[in-house]
C-alpha cells in the first residue's frame, strides 16, 4: 500500500505511522459529504417516517402512539385509499405498456438509416425538456372541451371528442395521452440498445429469407429486453409517483378520477396535516412499488436474454 | 428491389413527418395561443395563426405578477444546486473511485439502492426536519440538500473516472502530489465532460421542479418561476394567453440548454441507460 510521502523524508517513525492513519481516513473524507447527506436526508428521515407512522401526528397539537391503527385504517375504513390506488393502477396498466411501445417504436423509426434522423429525433426528445408544470399548462389548453386543438382535429376525421378535463371517463385517459408526450429519455435509452445490436445479425436472417416482422421478435426483441426490463422498472416506479401532472392539470378530479394515490399522500399531509397517517400510506407505496419491482425482476429470468450468461457457458 | 426499399424508405419518412408534427402541435399551439387577443380564445374552430399578433402580451402576463422575483429565485436555486452537485459529486466518486477502504462495496451498493427510494417516503419528515432547521420557506431547503452528492451524479462520475488510467495517479504521487492535489489538478479536467453533462442535467431539474418549491415554499416572495405559473394560473384561469406566454417564457432556458447541449444529453442518457 502506498503511503504519501512528501519530498521531505521524515526520519521518525511515529510520524510515518501517523502519516499512515491519516491517509487511511481520506478516502473517508472524501465520501463523507455523501455520508452525511445520507444520514440527515435519507436514512434519518426514512427511520423517522417509519417510527411516525404508528403514530397520530396532527402537525400541531398531541402525538399519540397508535400502533398499526393508521395502517389498519388504511386498508379497512378509507375508501379514498383504495380508489386512489385503484386510478393509480389503472393509470399505470395504460401507460406503461404504451410507454414503451411508443418509445420503442420512436426509437425503431430513428434507427432506420434515413438522412435527418438526428432532426426527428430532437423533435420527439423535446417535449421531455419542460418542466412538468409547462406540460400541464400546454394540454390543459389542448384538451379544452370546445376550443381545444385535440378536439378540432378529432372532428376533422370524424370522432366528436370529449371534453377531456371535465369528463370522469376521460380524464384519466387525457393523464396517460399528456404523460406520453414526455417519453423522451425512454426512446433515447432504446435507441442506445438498438445501435448495440450488430447489423450482421440481421444480414444474416436476410439471406435465411427471414421477414421483418420475424426479424423484430427473434432478434431484435430478445437483445433488447434487458433495456426492456430497465425501461419497464423505471416506469412503472414513475408511473406510481405521478403527482404533478394530477396537480396541475386536473387537481385529482372531475370527481377524484384522477386522483392518484401520490395526491393521496400529499394531501394527507398537507391538506388534513394526519402526518403519521400520510407516512403511513407513504411506507405502503413503497412497499407496493418494491414488490412490483420484485415481481418484474422475478418473471425477467424467463424473458430477458443476457448475451453474457450464454457466452459462460462455453 | 430498388422500388421496394424506396417504397420503404418513404413509408418511414412519412411516419417521421406525421409523428413529429403530433409531437410539436403543442408547443406551436402553445405559442400561437401566447400571441394571439383574448377574443381569439374562444374560436370554433380554431385558427393556428393569430389574425394580430400581440406581442405585448408577454410583458402584459410578466408584470402582472411578481415574476422577476421567481425569476432571481429560480436562478438562485438553479446555479447553487448545480454548483453544490458538481463540487459534491466529484468529491465523493473520486473517493469511490480511487480508493481501497472499508465498507466501499457496501456503501456504495447503498448508493446505488436509494435512487429506487420514492420521494413520497422521505418528503414528509424531510418536511418536518428542515422545520427544525428553520429551512421552511427559505431556499435553504431547495438549496442546501444539493451539496451532499446525489446518487445519479456520484454514479455517473465514478463509472467515468474508473476508466482513467491508474498510471496518472502513480505519475503525480512520484512527482510529490497529495491526494487533494491529483483531484484538482489531474481529475476534475479530465471528468470534465461528465461535469457538463451533470450540470445540464441539475439546470433542467432544478428549473423545471415544481414538488419541491411547492412543499418547502410558502411566501410568495421564495417562490420559483414553476410556483409562480401555476399559481398565475389559478389567479388569471381564464387568460388563456398569459398561461401560453408565461409558460413560454420560463420554457426559453430549458429549450435554449437542450439545443446548446443536445449531443451532450442524448449520450449522457445512453450510457446511463445502457449500465
Amino acid at each position: 500500500m502506498k503511503s504519501g510521502l512528501s519530498a521531505s523524508i521524515t526520519p521518525s517513525s511515529i510520524q510515518m505511522k501517523r502519516k499512515k492513519q491519516w491517509s487511511k481516513l481520506i478516502p473517508y473524507l472524501f465520501v463523507a459529504p455523501w455520508i452525511i447527506g445520507f444520514v440527515v436526508f435519507t436514512l434519518g428521515p426514512l427511520l423517522f417516517s417509519f417510527v411516525i407512522s404508528f403514530f397520530d401526528w396532527p402537525i400541531v397539537g398531541e402525538k399519540k402512539f397508535i400502533g398499526f391503527s393508521n395502517y389498519i385504517t388504511m386498508f379497512t375504513d378509507d375508501p379514498m385509499f383504495w380508489h386512489s390506488l385503484w386510478v393509480t393502477v389503472k393509470f399505470a396498466l395504460f401507460f406503461v405498456p404504451l410507454n414503451i411501445i411508443l418509445a420503442l417504436l420512436l426509437a425503431i423509426l430513428l434507427n432506420q438509416k434515413v438522412k435527418g434522423s438526428s432532426l426527428f429525433r430532437t423533435f420527439f426528445y423535446v417535449p421531455s425538456v419542460i418542466s412538468g408544470v409547462a406540460l400541464a399548462m400546454i394540454w390543459g389548453s389542448v384538451f379544452d372541451g370546445e376550443y381545444g386543438i385535440l378536439n378540432y382535429l378529432l372532428s376533422l376525421i370524424g370522432i366528436e371528442g370529449p371534453n377531456w378535463l371535465n369528463s370522469t371517463s376521460w380524464a384519466l385517459v387525457a393523464m396517460v395521452i399528456a404523460s406520453l408526450w414526455g417519453q423522451g429519455t425512454l426512446m433515447l435509452i432504446f435507441l442506445a440498445g438498438l445501435k448495440n445490436i450488430p447489423q450482421d445479425l440481421y444480414e444474416a436472417a436476410e439471406i435465411d429469407g427471414a421477414g421483418k416482422i420475424f426479424q423484430f421478435f427473434k432478434i431484435t426483441v430478445p437483445l433488447l429486453s434487458p433495456t426492456i426490463l430497465f425501461n419497464l422498472i423505471m416506469t412503472i416506479i414513475g408511473a406510481f409517483q405521478q403527482l404533478t401532472l394530477a396537480l396541475v392539470l386536473t387537481g385529482g378530479g372531475p370527481l377524484q378520477s384522477t386522483y392518484f394515490y401520490a395526491m393521496y399522500v400529499y394531501e394527507n399531509a398537507f391538506k388534513y396535516f394526519k402526518m403519521g397517517y400520510s407516512s403511513a400510506n407513504a411506507w405502503i407505496m413503497f412497499l407496493i412499488v418494491l414488490a412490483l419491482t420484485l415481481l418484474v425482476f422475478k418473471s425477467s429470468s424467463t424473458w430477458v436474454y443476457y448475451e453474457n450468461e450464454v457466452k459462460n457457458d462455453k | 428491389m430498388k422500388g421496394k426499399k424506396r417504397l420503404q424508405k418513404s413509408f418511414v419518412y412519412g411516419l417521421l413527418i406525421a409523428l413529429s408534427l403530433l409531437f410539436l402541435l403543442p408547443f406551436f399551439w402553445m405559442v400561437m395561443t401566447s400571441l394571439k387577443g383574448p377574443e381569439e380564445l374562444a374560436q370554433y374552430p380554431p385558427k393556428l395563426f393569430p389574425s394580430e399578433w400581440h406581442f405585448e402580451n408577454f410583458a402584459k402576463a410578466w408584470n402582472s405578477q411578481p415574476f422577476n422575483v421567481f425569476l432571481v429565485n429560480s436562478l438562485i436555486v438553479t446555479a447553487l444546486t448545480t454548483i453544490g452537485q458538481i463540487i459534491s459529486s466529484t468529491l465523493v466518486a473520486y473517493g469511490f473511485a480511487r480508493f481501497k477502504f472499508k465498507g466501499r462495496d457496501v456503501l456504495f451498493i447503498i448508493l446505488l439502492a436509494t435512487m429506487m427510494i420514492p420521494w413520497d417516503v422521505t418528503m414528509i419528515p424531510q418536511y418536518m426536519e428542515f422545520n427544525l432547521f428553520g429551512w421552511i420557506n427559505t431556499l435553504k431547503a431547495l438549496i442546501i440538500p444539493s451539496w451532499f452528492g446525489s446518487a445519479f451524479y456520484i454514479f455517473l462520475l465514478r463509472q467515468f473516472i474508473m476508466s482513467i488510467p491508474k498510471e496518472l495517479d502513480e505519475a503525480a504521487r512520484i512527482d510529490g502530489a497529495n491526494v487533494f492535489q491529483i483531484y484538482y489538478k489531474i481529475y476534475l479536467p479530465l471528468v470534465w465532460p461528465v461535469i457538463v453533462l451533470i450540470a445540464v442535467f441539475n439546470i433542467l431539474g432544478s428549473w423545471n421542479d415544481y414538488l419541491g418549491p411547492l412543499i418547502f415554499l410558502n411566501d410568495q416572495s421564495k417562490y420559483t418561476l414553476t410556483l409562480g405559473l401555476a399559481q398565475f394560473k389559478g389567479v388569471h384561469d381564464v387568460n388563456t394567453n398569459g398561461i401560453m406566454a408565461v409558460t413560454f417564457l420560463i420554457s426559453i432556458v430549458p429549450l435554449v440548454l437542450f439545443f446548446l447541449a443536445q449531443k451532450k444529453i442524448v449520450e449522457g442518457v445512453q450510457t446511463t441507460g445502457l449500465k
